[in-house]
């Protein structure tokens, strides 16, 4: 299964990003060994309105089957949801460690947007 | 003729101005008056216009039907503004987020999208005395201020003057709002924010070839507004009044009040603008 999480930089060793919407990058690992597959950058970053649909529907190209977020937007929520992407709360350090808390099953799934549209706006 | 009351900066005077160039001109000719700051629309607490009719203003936004609908995704791809979200099973409309251009039922290839209306706020017509009166009132927490500004404009009919209160800012409702105009005054006030806002107000009459010419509101005189001064001496646009700083007016407009319908001195200021912008405007043509 493949697993984005949001990230500031690409690789394992970048630090992990609180948004989802607006992250820079999403780092691709293999869920099941934390192996890295590929880094992309957020297309959505600098889109003026609809962030959260449209890193949704590119995690949707890319086969993403989970995500791991910090937060996620109302939008953004049910745009994953729609697109059959599982979505888990608590990025945390690097995508390394993050990928670690993860596989140790700490990561709660969200089910919801966790905060209001625009906060990953700064 | 249509003239636009713009400024960049907001709560410089542009309403003060539109109310009061409107009172003083409608006692010589036919003046309708158009309240396109669509988000914030104060201008008939000054004119206390009988208001006879609204109509909701409302824009297309698609609707999917999932009999014909394959899921093939085209829709959201074309969508400049991420509106649809295309799942394996489901197509998600963020009707907030939609512009109703018409994109993605233009190009569905199962033809499964067609459109419906959504409102986005309420057309007001009326009359303050002999002055024709036309606002447009945004819907709280609604985004998109242009179609309705384009709505409100639909409105302008054959008078001798059309005046517009445009909103504050440079982006697209005040595009929208100057469109067509043939003369844009801009209103801006001695502060930094001002001239730093006066100057992106100028760039915009540029790009949309307006002629336009200055008011500056709370005007102390002095080297308070020399930078304005001298900006629009280099920039070549007329200063074509100097509004003083005065405590009756801020007085009135406080309760409401138009100057001009109560201060003399005040009424003979906004009739030589409104003359002034009628010489300016035949010059630039």
């Amino acid at each position: 299964m493949k697993l984005a999480i949001c990230a500031q930089g690409e690789g394992l060793e970048a630090p992990a990003d609180q948004r989802f919407g607006r992250c820079p990058y999403f780092v691709i690992v293999e869920a099941e060994t934390g192996e890295l597959l590929k880094s992309i950058s957020n297309s959505a970053m600098a889109a003026t309105g609809g962030a959260g649909p449209q890193s949704a529907r590119q995690l949707s190209q890319e086969g993403i089957e989970a995500v791991v977020v910090g937060h996620v937007g109302p939008n953004a929520a049910a745009a994953l949801k729609a697109a059959g992407i599982t979505v888990y709360g608590g990025v945390t350090g690097t995508v390394k460690q993050t990928w670690q808390q993860f596989h140790e099953g700490q990561l709660p799934v969200l089910d919801e947007a966790t905060v209001d549209s625009h906060h990953g706006i700064s | 003729m249509i003239i636009a009351v713009a400024s960049g900066k907001g709560g410089t005077g542009k309403t003060t101005v539109a109310t009061n160039l409107a009172l003083v001109l409608a006692q010589k000719i036919k003046v309708q008056f158009l309240d396109c700051d669509v988000e914030e629309p104060n201008a008939h607490l000054f004119l206390k216009p009988e208001l006879k009719s609204a109509e909701p203003v409302s824009i297309p936004v698609p609707q999917v039907d999932r009999e014909r609908c394959n899921y093939c995704g085209l829709c959201a791809e074309v969508c400049a503004f991420n509106a649809l979200m295309v799942g394996k099973e489901t197509v998600l409309i963020f009707e907030q987020l939609c512009h109703g251009c018409g994109g993605c039922a233009y190009f569905c290839p199962e033809k499964a999208i067609k459109e419906t209306s959504r409102p986005i706020g309420l057309l007001e017509r009326g009359a303050a005395r002999e002055i024709s009166f036309v606002h447009g009132k945004l819907n709280p927490g609604e985004a998109l201020a242009p179609p309705l500004i384009k709505a409100v404009k639909q409105t302008i009919a054959s008078f001798d003057l059309t005046i517009i209160d445009a909103p504050p800012g440079g982006s697209c409702p005040v595009v929208e709002a100057l469109q067509g105009s043939d003369y844009c005054l801009l209103v801006t006030e001695p502060t930094p924010f001002g001239l730093n806002d006066l100057a992106i107000a100028v760039e915009l009459l540029k790009k949309l070839h307006l002629p336009g010419g200055v008011v500056i509101n709370r005007s102390l005189g002095g080297r308070g507004e020399e930078s304005i001064v001298s900006y629009c001496r280099n920039e070549r646009i007329p200063i074509l009044l100097k509004m003083p700083w005065d405590r009756e007016l801020a007085s009135l407009y406080a309760r409401g009040e138009p100057a001009a319908a109560h201060l003399p001195a005040w009424g003979e200021l906004f009739a030589g603008l409104g003359r002034q912008i009628l010489e300016d405007e035949r010059r630039a043509r």
